[in-house]
């Protein structure tokens, strides 16, 4: 159809279609683009990449904003005999017409495919500047491809080209995946971790609440299981189990089963639990008077073994505490903790050093928590009270190393569900994750954090997630709480609320160059595990000696781990994304 | 008056000119091209869309007078009177809409308007679809002050279309074309719309 001859042009050298031309705007609002009238508004989705062609720069931006315009206002109110469809199609792009808004956000190279840095645009495109679709080229110039610290987590929405993660940039700062219900956050992390996992750049400590990550994870959509890191990576994965009766009904026994003595538990652990289990804050307090009373790793097992009121009572007025406070919080604890059979007088084993030992080797640890993970405070409680210990390990260690010697020990990640509960405005003052999650990397120490509910967790903590990786979210607060202090917030929200309900995140902060809407890579068909391994393995073909994990024995083949009996013979013929 | 015969689109002879149009007299009377035509005069060529015909006495002072009273049809005062078509002359008016300019046509006035006596020709399909193959000249049709000029415009659009391989490839784009100039005039352009459809 009509094209005004001169616009085709310039367009085809840019690559992608053409779209139309700049008429105004500005750095902060974005520039608008009045469409060419072949263009039309409905196949220009708002967070769609554009490339525009200034003079002397290339821009590459995100769409923000779609409007409909008319040149005449009296077409609002008379629209013609628009009945008429020559008349229609006439009016379209011409009189009646499409304008979208583009934020300009980064300068590409003049010539596609230089391998020049990208830098922030800090200037908008001049007049009549062409604006066409971002190609695939330009994507993967954005993006980049995959390497040994790049990871390929999905492609753009309607575009072909790859999405990679900065694997460097991720690890170094404490990062987040948030999304409702079912929106695909545990896959996604799955991925995310075999990522890191195979960069080396960090250890993992994964508390895995629901069983996903460690030997397999369900697919409930599709009534399968999904391989664990385990099947994936048998030689660099430890699982550890809290749920004895759970672990062992599969192939692979858990490599060392948890329990946790009643003396690791400190008050700390119990602050952390106190609006989870409804504690007031005055007696969850207590615990503290009371590891004075009975004594530093003998409080708790002392307090939950008192049985009758007159006990509590005497007790309360020992150490001074309110009765009925102290009588609930007895209750409460009891309640909780005195059935859970990882709760041990004295643990067959040191849990953190078992901890410790692995990932001093440089292997990933999956703490299973079987049937505890629908146990929250149970949860809370293990998580908390390892990342606690195992914290302070890495403290001490880093303070003592770069005294030494300068050099820095593997930074460890630690993944949590449900992280909310931890990180709460109440509880992220006083926990451990609060104090990671604020303290970035002091102590070479981050945080994965997985939620669906971000709104729960205390915005000075969100602002220091570096990079977030946000599912559908409804809840107009969760929205809000994972937008703060993020430029550009008005077009990323329209992004999020147009994703799909699945396997869809936009994705933004530290790992990203700019905030991309991603199609997540599929996970859990043959070809997704063997395009994830073809990376792995020729990542490692290129830097065998650099590792310091060949040393523990591989029990079985990586590239051939044992297929378990509900995967097995099981080939999905859907699309390989990745080749 | 006579025709030219070996000449058959060569219709008229400028009898008056200025800058951005002329008027022609017709070798035959009611020999005018269609309203909206497209004629060309001189060389290099002088292109002109007619705007307005006129059928009228030759000598303004003189009243036509009627003479049919006693005749059974209009053709029968025409074939008993023969000097009337002496007496009268049909006129065009034509917009000056482009020139040539070597190999090029160029959508604007031409520096000089055409001489008086220049030969007037209607273009035939060819030279049509080639001069609106650009569409720029609309914009000297939409800006002219003549009465009636978007009838004229839609008139000239729709003869164009027939010179087309794709005539309504054509008029979509001539439209697109109309609506860059009309864009704050809605109406005005709706109604040449109308027209061309
Ligand atoms: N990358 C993916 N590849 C294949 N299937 C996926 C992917 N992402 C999501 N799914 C599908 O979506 C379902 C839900 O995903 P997932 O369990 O990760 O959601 P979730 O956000 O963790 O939910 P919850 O909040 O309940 O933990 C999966 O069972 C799977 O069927
Ligand atoms: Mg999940």
């Amino acid at each position: 159809m009509s094209t005004n001859g001169n616009q085709s042009d310039p367009g085809k050298l840019m690559g992608g279609t053409p779209l139309g031309t700049v008429v105004g705007g500005s750095l902060s609002e974005g520039v608008e683009v009045k469409l060419n009238d072949d263009a039309s508004v409905e196949d220009i989705p708002v967070g769609s990449y554009v490339v525009i062609q200034g003079e002397t720069k290339r821009f590459f931006g995100m769409v923000n904003e779609v409007k409909l315009a008319a040149t005449d206002a009296r077409l609002r109110t008379t629209p013609a005999n628009l009945t008429d469809p020559f008349v229609a199609e006439v009016l379209s792009g011409t009189a009646a017409y499409g304008t979208i808004t583009v934020r300009p956000r980064l300068l590409l190279p003049m010539i596609a495919g230089s391998d020049v840095e990208l830098a922030p645009a800090r200037t908008v495109p001049a007049h009549f500047a062409r604006a066409s679709k971002a190609s695939d080229a330009d994507v993967a110039q954005v993006f980049g491809v995959e390497d040994d610290r790049h990871f390929a987590v999905g492609t753009p929405l309607d575009m072909e080209a790859v999405v990679c993660l900065d694997l460097k940039a991720f690890v170094e700062r404490s990062n987040g995946v948030f999304g409702k219900s079912g929106t695909g956050k545990s896959f996604l992390t799955r991925l995310l971790l075999i990522g890191v996992l195979q960069s080396r750049l960090s250890s993992l400590l994964i508390f895995d609440m629901h069983d996903e990550y460690g030997w397999a994870g369900s697919d409930a959509e599709r009534g399968r299981q999904v391989k664990g890191l385990k099947q994936l990576f048998p030689a660099q994965v430890a699982v550890f189990a809290l749920d004895a009766e759970k672990s062992m009904g599969r192939p692979v026994k858990p490599d060392v089963m948890v329990e946790i003595g009643y003396g690791d538990i400190e008050p700390e652990d119990i602050m952390v639990l106190r609006e989870t289990l409804n504690i007031s804050e005055v007696a969850a307090e207590s615990s503290y008077s009371l590891e004075r009373h009975f004594g530093k790793g003998k409080w708790l097992k002392a307090f939950l073994e008192l049985e009758g009121r007159d006990a509590i009572f005497e007790l309360a007025n020992d150490i001074n505490i309110n009765t009925s406070a102290l009588a609930s919080f007895h209750s409460r604890l009891t309640n909780r903790f005195a059935r859970l059979p990882f709760l041990v007088e004295k643990p067959s084993q040191d849990s953190v050093q078992a901890l410790m030992d692995q990932l001093d080797k440089g292997n990933h640890v999956v703490l299973e928590f079987g049937r505890y993970g629908d146990d929250v405070p149970a949860y809370m409680l293990v998580a908390n009270l390892l990342t606690r210990r195992i914290y302070a390990r890495y403290r001490d260690r880093q303070m003592t190393e770069s005294v030494e010697n300068g050099k820095s020990t593997t930074p460890l990640s630690i993944v949590i569900e449900e992280a909310h509960r931890f990180l709460s405005p109440a509880v992220a003052s006083q926990s451990t994750f609060g104090i990671i999650a604020r303290e970035m990397r002091k102590y070479n120490v981050t945080l994965l954090v997985v939620d669906q509910r971000p709104s729960g967790i205390d915005p000075e903590v969100m602002s220091q997630i570096a990079t977030k990786v946000c599912c559908l979210l409804d809840d107009d607060r969760d929205v809000d709480a994972v937008m703060t202090g993020t430029s550009g917030s008005r077009e990323l929200r329209s992004v999020l609320a147009g994703l799909e309900s699945r396997q869809q995140a936009l994705i933004f902060g530290n790992a990203v160059p700019i905030p991309v809407a991603v199609r997540i890579r599929d996970y859990g068909t043959t070809d997704s595990y063997d395009s994830l391994m073809r990376t792995a393995s020729r990542r490692s073909a290129g830097k065998k000696t650099a590792t310091s994990i060949e040393d523990t024995p591989s029990p079985s083949d990586r590239s051939e781990p044992a297929e378990p009996q509900a995967a097995a013979g099981r080939k999905d013929d859907e699309d390989e994304l990745f080749g | 008056m006579t025709t030219n015969n070996q000449e058959p689109n060569r219709i008229a002879e400028v009898v008056e000119t200025t800058t951005t149009g002329f008027t022609a007299q017709c070798y035959e009377l009611y020999g005018a091209p269609a309203l909206g035509s497209l004629v060309r005069v001189g060389d290099p060529a002088v292109y002109a869309v007619v705007h307005n015909v006129t059928t009228a006495a030759l000598d303004l002072g003189r009243r036509v007078m009627a003479r049919g009273a006693s005749e059974a049809t209009e053709e029968a005062v025409y074939h008993n009177n023969p000097q009337i078509s002496r007496l009268l002359a049909t006129h065009i008016e034509a917009l000056v809409v482009g020139h040539d300019v070597g190999d090029a046509t160029k959508y604007r006035l031409p520096s000089s308007p055409p001489r008086i006596h220049g030969f007037v020709y209607c273009c035939d399909a060819n030279e049509i679809a080639a001069f609106t193959d650009g569409l720029d000249y609309l914009h000297l049709l939409t800006s002219a002050s003549t009465p009636a000029i978007d009838e004229v415009i839609a008139a000239n659009l729709r003869l164009a279309a027939e010179s087309h391989s794709d005539p309504d490839a054509f008029r979509i784009r001539a439209g697109k074309a109309l609506a860059a100039e009309l864009a704050s005039d809605i109406a005005r352009l709706n109604a040449i719309l109308r027209g061309i459809s």
